[in-house]
């Protein structure tokens, strides 16, 4: 069997819905053995979210779960009897790293807090994950990808400009950006935790906020800001000039452009409107066209209408200037260029069959990612695990059920 | 002083822009050795881009221009300058790549092959270099010479088409967050590749793509259309199942807090730190499908009450009572957010331009219990290092640098 990039790696996982299974999904993916702990019964929240395969609502076929937790082994375990943060104890003893991403203080409730862990293995590497970092003023606070995505401060800035700031809030962007933002960040962190031990022999705790994951993306405004002292406001009036529009309405769809250079700009000109309009005093060099972005965008989003998506792109891509469709979810997954690259690979479940997964976003050359196992069914290892391991028999699997304890 | 993580490890970097240089400034927080190749002729278009008013240089001189947006990405970093168009210097690069664990670049398809530069090149140079290439799509496949960065890859992952107000156009997602997943992700890979260098001696290519990064990070709406065929529509701030869920105007101009109800125990909480208004005790709010179904109605009584307070006040009076709430920050709150100030977040580094002023960066976006008061360090200026890295590390003499600097091999 194919070794991957992290092969040998054990790591235990305490997680829910995604900042914290995606960063065990990226360690699990590239070879790092991941043991899943779920609550008896109920199992990971995300078992519960949308899509469901078919629109038929069960745990085994949530598609938000099973992309999130393939490659990793999965157990049942309730943290709220003695036995079973005992038997969890047995599982951090013998593992490199283990993830949650649970509040700090249900962590202390159960006796899981770093010093008591560190005291049954030194060598732990304690990844914990949460919406404000384990201290501070909001460290009890909650959290969703809503809240996060606003107070990273993304929010504001999507999109940077709105028609009437009453009628138009600060969105947040679809998906789970902030989330999947902390999830690899946190992945980061722990490697590095994994060096660190390496040279010293030592374990830590690794303290992910998403706040400050979702900070740090905004880094390019607070630096700006640091220098000018200003904030823009998302009126018109208060963004003008605002420039011109990048996401114009074609005649199928939308195009998204991001020209650059000035060259950029006359190419696509001459194309829309000759040399009269590549001359055009109002949009002639960058300060005119900002100063002018209003009917910039009214004059190329003309044109832009009676042409389809792709045909633009072709356009504006043959003069050599920066732009791609806006491709729907069906176009990007669909895409020749992701089929060329094996982007989407096929996942066999026991419950919901073979499925379309996205792979890791990169192609490693030697260690290749590769989806050994699907998501666990919930307890689906339990056998494995207490019985292989930790050497529990069947029966006493069997009262460990019936206490509630897995 | 304790040794930072990743101290031992040397990076060769090529990368510019924002996505490559992302991975490398997290590597060198943790004490990677990251030496950025640039040269005065070609130096990193961040150094002169988005200079705001209070910075505009009239200098050329990418010494001397006051742009901050390089500082931001590129902290920690050491810098030589290098002329790769003059094969002394492709020959001299070659010596620094001999000498590293790692060598990345982000520029388009081809041009590190062009340079004489490529993969297979480079394992010649050193059987286990371990090289990572960031692009939008990637540097195989019929669509990988498509240049660009977060924008490109927003919108061809359909990132942007679950983005934007109901029934409203597409919509970017704010900030770079293209360039910065992937160059999180490219961090990560490195480590990966590195731990299994570690483990085997065994170096190898990475290529990774920003577009795929994103499709990685709208699972829900990509599982939707595998499993069912359907595409997911924009939905603003809403949510499948959550009501209220959604951004509620505050006192101030344009100010705007974020709240998410979760079950029933939230919903009681949230109807008590408000003070138990008639209206939450109608029928058409009684219980979770019903909110939700009645959400357009439900979010207008939501602001009659948050229209009276300031989002940071929302914010502390639902947290208190267990319900999910949080502004939705300007910059400037950013900045002044006493949270992240408690947490030593922020950091204030020097300027490359010796003739500005400090200004505002962020340490490593994790803390670790071992390493609690890591020091950091400004962005360096073009060829700062020259002088560390062609006489300390590569053994040339002081005139060998003398004439190589005089044929603008190093420039």
């Amino acid at each position: 069997m194919q070794n991957g990039a992290l092969s040998g790696l054990k790591i235990v996982e305490l997680g829910h819905l995604v900042s914290g299974p995606y960063c065990a999904k990226l360690l699990a993916d590239l070879g790092a053995e991941v043991i899943k702990v779920e609550e008896p019964g109920v199992g990971d929240e995300a078992r519960r979210r949308e899509p469901f395969l078919h629109d038929k609502a069960d745990p085994e076929r949530s598609g938000l779960f099973l992309y999130l937790n393939t490659n990793k082994l999965g157990v049942t375990l309730s943290l709220k009897s003695k036995t079973g943060r005992e038997i969890l104890h047995k599982l951090v003893k013998e593992a490199d790293v283990l993830v949650e991403n649970n509040p700090p203080s249900i962590m202390e409730e159960c006796g899981l807090q770093y010093e008591s862990l560190k005291g049954i293995n030194p060598r732990l590497i304690m990844t914990s994950i949460t919406p404000f970092g384990q201290s501070g003023p909001y460290r009890d606070y909650k959290a969703t990808e809503l809240i996060s995505y606003h107070i990273g401060g993304l929010g504001y800035i999507t999109p940077p400009v709105v028609e009437a700031v009453e009628q138009y809030p600060p969105l947040k962007a679809g998906g789970q950006l902030a989330d999947f933002c902390t999830g690899t960040t946190a992945a980061v962190a722990t490697m590095v935790a994994v060096f660190y031990r390496e040279a010293t022999g030592l374990g830590q705790q690794v303290d992910v906020s998403e706040q400050e994951a979702v900070a740090s993306f905004f880094r390019s405004a607070f630096s700006a800001y640091s220098y000018t002292k200003t904030t823009q406001g998302r009126s018109r009036e208060a963004r003008r000039p605002a420039g011109v529009e990048r996401i114009l309405a074609c005649s199928n769809g939308y195009i998204s452009f991001a020209p650059i250079q000035e060259d950029h700009w006359q190419r696509l000109l001459e194309m829309i409107g000759g040399s009269e309009l590549a001359q055009d005093e109002r949009f002639k060099d960058a300060a005119g066209r900002r100063e002018h972005g209003e009917e910039l965008t009214r004059v190329i989003g003309e044109w832009t209408r009676q042409h389809t998506k792709e045909e633009v792109a072709d356009l504006i891509q043959g003069a050599d200037f920066p732009g791609v469709p806006v491709q729907d979810v069906n176009e990007a997954v669909d895409w020749d260029h992701f089929a060329a690259r094996d982007f989407f690979v096929d996942i066999d479940h026991p419950k919901v069959g073979k499925l379309r997964y996205p792979r890791g976003p990169y192609v490693f050359s030697k260690t290749p990612w590769r989806a050994s196992r699907p998501a666990p069914l919930l307890g689906q290892h339990n056998e494995d695990i207490y019985c292989g391991r930790l050497g529990y028999s069947k029966e006493q699997l069997i009262r460990l059920r019936s206490a509630g304890v897995i | 002083m304790a040794k930072l993580p990743l101290e031992g490890t040397r990076i060769c970097d090529f990368t510019w822009v924002w996505a490559g240089p992302f991975a490398t400034m997290l590597l060198a927080m943790m004490g990677a050795e990251v030496i950025k190749i640039e040269s005065s002729q070609r130096p990193d278009v961040t150094r002169r881009a988005q200079q705001s008013a209070a910075q505009q240089s009239t200098s050329v001189d990418p010494q001397l221009v006051k742009s901050n947006d390089f500082g931001w990405m590129n902290s920690c970093k050491k810098c030589c300058s290098l002329n790769l168009r003059n094969p002394q210097g492709v020959a001299l690069v070659k010596e620094i790549i001999k000498i590293s664990d790692v060598v990345t670049e982000n520029f388009s398809t081809g041009t590190m092959e062009r340079l004489g530069l490529g993969y297979s090149a480079l394992k010649e140079i050193r059987p286990d270099i371990i090289m990572l290439s960031t692009s939008v799509a990637g540097r195989q496949g019929p669509r990988k010479n498509i240049s660009g960065y977060a924008i490109q890859s927003q919108a061809l992952s359909g990132a942007d088409s679950l983005t934007g107000y109901q029934g409203g156009p597409p919509k970017d997602p704010g900030g770079n967050y293209g360039d910065l997943i992937t160059g999180t992700h490219g961090a990560f890979a490195i480590l990966a590749a590195l731990y299994h260098r570690s483990k085997t001696g065994e170096g190898q290519y990475i290529d990774l793509s920003m577009t795929e990064t994103m499709v990685n990070s709208i699972s829900q709406g990509v599982m939707d259309y595998v499993m069912n065929g359907r595409l997911r529509q924009r939905q603003g701030n809403r949510d499948d199942f959550m009501a209220p869920h959604g951004c509620y105007r505050c006192q101030g101009e344009d100010k705007w807090v974020a709240i998410a109800v979760s079950n029933e125990e939230e919903w009681k909480a949230f109807c008590q730190a408000i003070g138990e208004p008639a209206w939450t005790k109608d029928d058409k709010f009684a219980d979770g499908y019903s909110r939700w179904a009645n959400q357009e109605e439900l979010d207008k009584l939501v602001n009659s009450w948050t229209k009276d307070y300031t989002h940071y006040e929302v914010m502390e009076i639902l947290q208190r009572a267990g319900v999910a709430a949080g502004p939705s920050v300007n910059v400037e709150e950013l900045v002044n957010d006493r949270q992240l100030h408690q947490r030593g977040f922020f950091v204030e580094l020097d300027h490359p331009n010796p003739e500005v002023e400090k200004g505002l960066n962020s340490r490593a976006p994790w803390r670790l219990s071992a390493l609690p008061d890591i020091v950091y360090q400004r962005a360096p200026r073009i060829g700062e290092h020259n002088d560390y890295v062609f006489r300390e590390l590569l053994g040339l003499s002081e005139e060998e640098i003398a004439r190589l600097t005089e044929e603008q091999v190093i420039i």
